[in-house]
This record gives C-alpha cells, structure tokens and sequence, in this order.
C-alpha cells in the first residue's frame, strides 16, 4: 500500500494531482483563516474587539460566514448573460490553485518543479483580470461594468512595473525558476534579495497591491462610488469565490514576494517551510494593515503612480541591474 | 527637485500613517460588549421623556396637569388623562382649562409645585407615543413645575409598534424596572 502510494508520488503526474489537493485543501483553510484575520486586524486598529460572539474570541465566525455564503439561493439577475456571469467567479478561482504549484514551500516542498515557475505564476495571474472583465460585462449592470473597466485599466498598467520589477531579479540570477531565484538567498539574511534589490521590492509590492485590488487601490469595487464593482450583482456563493479568490491571490503574490525578496524558506530553528508560511502571513498582514491605514486613491492618481513614478523607476532599476549583471560578468 | 521633495514628504506621511495604525493595534479596546456590559457615560442622554417626581413623595407626579406639553408637542406624542378631586376616575372628560387652581400660574410660576390641596385634579395616566417622539425638547422646555425630563433609557427595544406606547405614569410609580421597561402596562 505505502510502496504503491510512494510509486505513485514519485511520478509526476501523481506529484502534481497530489500537490493540487493539497493546494485547494489550504485554499479554503487559508480563506477561512485570513477572514477572521482580516476583521480581528480591523477590529484592533480600530480599538474594538471584531468578530467575538460566535464561538471562543469569534473563532467560529468564519465559518457562520461561510455556511452562509454557501446556503443562500443562486440569484442570476434578469438580463445577464447566464454563462459569462456564472464563468466569471470560477475563471477567477480556478487558476489561482495552479500558480500555487510552483511556489517553493522548501526545496523539496515545491507542487511542480518547472524552470519557468515565475512565467507561469504571471500568466495565470493574469487570467484574474479576465474574471472580473467578464463579470463586470455578465452583470448587466452599470456599477459592475464601471468596476470591470477599473479593473481592466488597472490590472494592464500595473503588470508593467510588476513585470519590470520581477525581470530585475530574474537577470540577477539568470532564472525564472522560483526555487532557483530563492536558493542562492539562504546564506544568510544580507543575502536576501531585498537588500539587494530593494527598490524592486518597493515596487513589486506596491504593483500586488495592485494587482490584487487591495485597498488603497480597490477601485474595481469601491463600495462608496460603485456599490461593490464588478461584484455588485453577486451573493450567495458567487461572491463567496471571488471573496475566496481575492484571498488567495494575497497570498499568492506574497509567497512570490517571500521567494523572490525575501529569502524563501531561510531561517534559523524552524523548518524551511514554516519559515516561508511565516514570511508569507507576514506580508499578508502588511496588506491588511495597509487597507486599514490608507484612504482610496483617486483613479487618475492610481494611474498616475503607475505610470509616472512606477515604471520610470522600473525601468530604471531595470537598466542599472541589466549593466551591472554585464559589467560584473 | 521640488516635486521630488514633495513626493518623498508623500512617502513619509505613508509610514507615518502605517505607525500610527501599527500603534492603535496594540492599545486596548474602547469598545464595550454591550449585553455583558453597558456605558457609564449617559450624562448628557436624551432619551424618551419622563416624568420627575414630587419632592415629598417619589410616587406622585410632580405634574399639575395643566396640558401645556400636549398642546406645544408638534407630534402630537403626548395624552393625559386626570379626573377631579373627589370624581370618579374617568367619570368625565372635563375640560381642562376649568380644572386650572387660580394659585397656579401657569405658565412660568416660579417652576415649583404648587401644595398639593391646590390641585383639584389627579392624574390617570400620562402616555408617550415614543415612535411619534423627535425628541424636540418643547414638553421639557414649556413645562411650568419642570414635571418632565428626559430619561437616560438608552436600552429601549422593542419588537412592535405598541412597545414604544409607553406609561409614564407606571414607570415612575415602578421605578425598580423602570430601566428595563419595554413593555407597557394596560390601561387602569
């Protein structure tokens, strides 16, 4: 039985459908989890308790939540496209479970060892701002069409300095395999990449901002100017997995940060992968701390910042690190 | 090199929010958990109106029934109801006016009760239909003996319309639940 389960790992496809159940099972756990993270981080800046009448401290809230979530009735509203409406929220889950796999959780923990990991991880990413596109336009509804628009321009201009910032430490190393990037940054915490790069840290942090709607730039569903965006028209379920995509997409462009800046699994004591589970949470709580502290911007300052600060010094950075790369050689 | 001044000034009012909110999360709540526990600053508390007792007896109203407050209330939340010393109660809707002591001069007399063997009325019942209520103060304001105030009841719930229907009468002749009281009692 355990020969049989250990031949079946060892093959690839096995590794990979193994890895890929892994992935959702931690999925709904980490949902479930930076739920009630989110609302206690809330709760404590504003100096008042959160969620704390369902179960101890309000432990079981999230799962009030989602037993409510996943109990309401399927409302499709009159005049949408059935279809693309019902697409919108699975296109934006489903490929979030596939940029898990290349995440090197330690060198052996890693879903699928591919030397184009950090390409795949983009390219899948990038399939979220179609989800909420079509959401937007399956509505039938005039707030969620504005929010996909916000979506779309925002997400286009923001891959740019994400990109450039990413590209920087890929020509560093010479790959755009994850595992690669994170290995020669485990001697030691001057060798992280965030001393090094530091710049391109700034930058690719602030582009997953971004990337992700997170407040300051959720503009794709600012509630105050647009209801809820592009998920005005969705309840029940349906919002639920774009509640639970948003999620995992935090936490995806956080391990991406961890592995590309922050050292991956290195640290002292703990095991490698609890290290980069840490710095990952870590990074998510910025986030949260980040939605709580900052005010909206303005869409034209978003545009702005991107285009008139971010990729100039992108670019920059770009340059320096390419001549450097060449001249050092 | 203005601009860039300035932008760096931007970036560090950035971190200079972030610190503030990172100092907020550690400093203990100023909220409470209202079933287990209630505020303790209802001072200046404008609840519902109630009715301030006479200085001797803390059963009887201080009120002389001289119908000012229902007559100034622009909602029309206020009735009262009194029959004359030695009448039955409820025997017959006299006119008010006529009711009227001379001692009492209303209505600005000097916002003291006047002795009781002065009223020839006793009141039946004083009610306050709260959800017709804006709280605008002129019952308070127009009262001659300062014989309403308001309440610091700021707990009042109630699931129909009829909870709001309150006896102000009853709430001050019970006083030990008057904080509690959703509910009225029925009519004498």
């Amino acid at each position: 039985m355990i020969a049989e389960l250990t031949a079946l790992l060892s093959h690839p496809l096995g590794q990979m459908i193994a890895a890929l159940a892994a992935v959702m099972a931690f999925l709904a756990v980490n949902g479930l989890v930076l739920l009630y993270a989110e609302r206690k981080v809330a709760g404590f800046i504003q100096r008042r308790p959160g969620p704390y009448e369902v179960g101890p401290h309000g432990l079981l809230q999230p799962f009030a939540d989602a037993g409510k979530l996943i109990s309401k009735q399927l409302v499709t509203p009159m005049g949408a496209d059935r279809l693309l409406f019902w697409l919108a929220p699975l296109l934006s889950l489903a490929p979030v479970v596939v940029c898990f796999l290349p995440i090197p959780f330690s060198p052996v923990l890693t879903g699928m060892n591919i030397n184009l990991g950090l390409l795949l991880i983009l390219a899948f990413s990038g399939l979220n701002t179609l989800a909420l596109c079509l959401a937007g336009w399956g509505s039938n509804n005039k707030y969620s069409l504005l929010g996909a628009a916000r979506a779309v321009a925002q997400s286009v201009a923001y891959e740019i300095p994400l990109l450039l910032a990413v590209l920087a430490v890929a020509f560093q190393v010479g790959s755009l395999d994850l595992s690669a990037i994170a290995a020669p940054q485990t001697k030691g915490l001057l060798s992280w990449n965030v001393f090094v790069q530091p710049l391109a840290f700034v930058i690719f942090f602030i582009s997953a901002v971004a990337e992700t709607n997170r407040a300051p730039f959720d503009l794709p569903e600012a509630e105050s100017e647009l209801t809820a965006g592009f998920h005005t028209e969705y309840s029940g379920m349906g919002f639920g997995i774009f509640f639970l995509a948003e999620y995992s997409y935090m936490v995806v462009v956080c391990a991406v940060a961890t592995a590309l800046f922050l050292g991956g699994w290195d640290g002292p004591v703990f095991p490698g992968p609890w290290w980069f589970l840490g710095k990952v949470f870590a990074l998510v709580f910025a986030l949260m701390w980040f939605r709580w502290t900052f005010p909206r911007v303005r869409f034209d300052q978003l545009l702005n910042v991107c285009w008139k600060w971010l990729i100039p010094l992108g670019l920059a950075n770009l340059a320096a690190t390419a001549f450097l790369v060449k001249w050092v050689r | 090199m203005k601009r860039l001044f300035q932008t760096l000034k931007g970036l560090w009012s950035l971190i200079v929010g972030l610190k503030i909110t990172g100092v907020e999360l550690f400093k203990p709540w100023i909220t409470v958990h209202y079933p287990r526990q209630e505020v303790d600053n209802l001072a200046g508390y404008r609840g519902h109106i109630e009715l301030m007792p006479a200085t001797d007896d803390p059963l009887t109203p201080r009120c002389i029934m001289c119908w000012k407050c229902v007559e100034i209330c622009p909602s029309r939340c206020i009735s009262l109801r009194m029959h004359a010393t030695g009448e039955e109660p409820g025997a017959a809707a006299a006119d008010p006016g006529l009711l009227l002591a001379p001692e009492v001069k209303s209505p600005y007399s000097a916002h003291l009760a006047p002795p009781p063997d002065k009223i020839e009325r006793v009141l039946d019942s004083y009610r306050l239909n709260y959800s017709l209520c804006s709280l605008c103060g002129l019952c308070v304001q127009s009262c001659p003996v300062d014989a309403i105030r308001f309440s610091r009841n700021s707990y009042l719930v109630g699931t129909t319309r009829q909870n709001f229907d309150l006896d102000l009468l009853a709430r001050l002749r019970n006083p030990v639940d008057a904080s509690q009281r959703h509910n009225n009692r029925p009519q004498a």
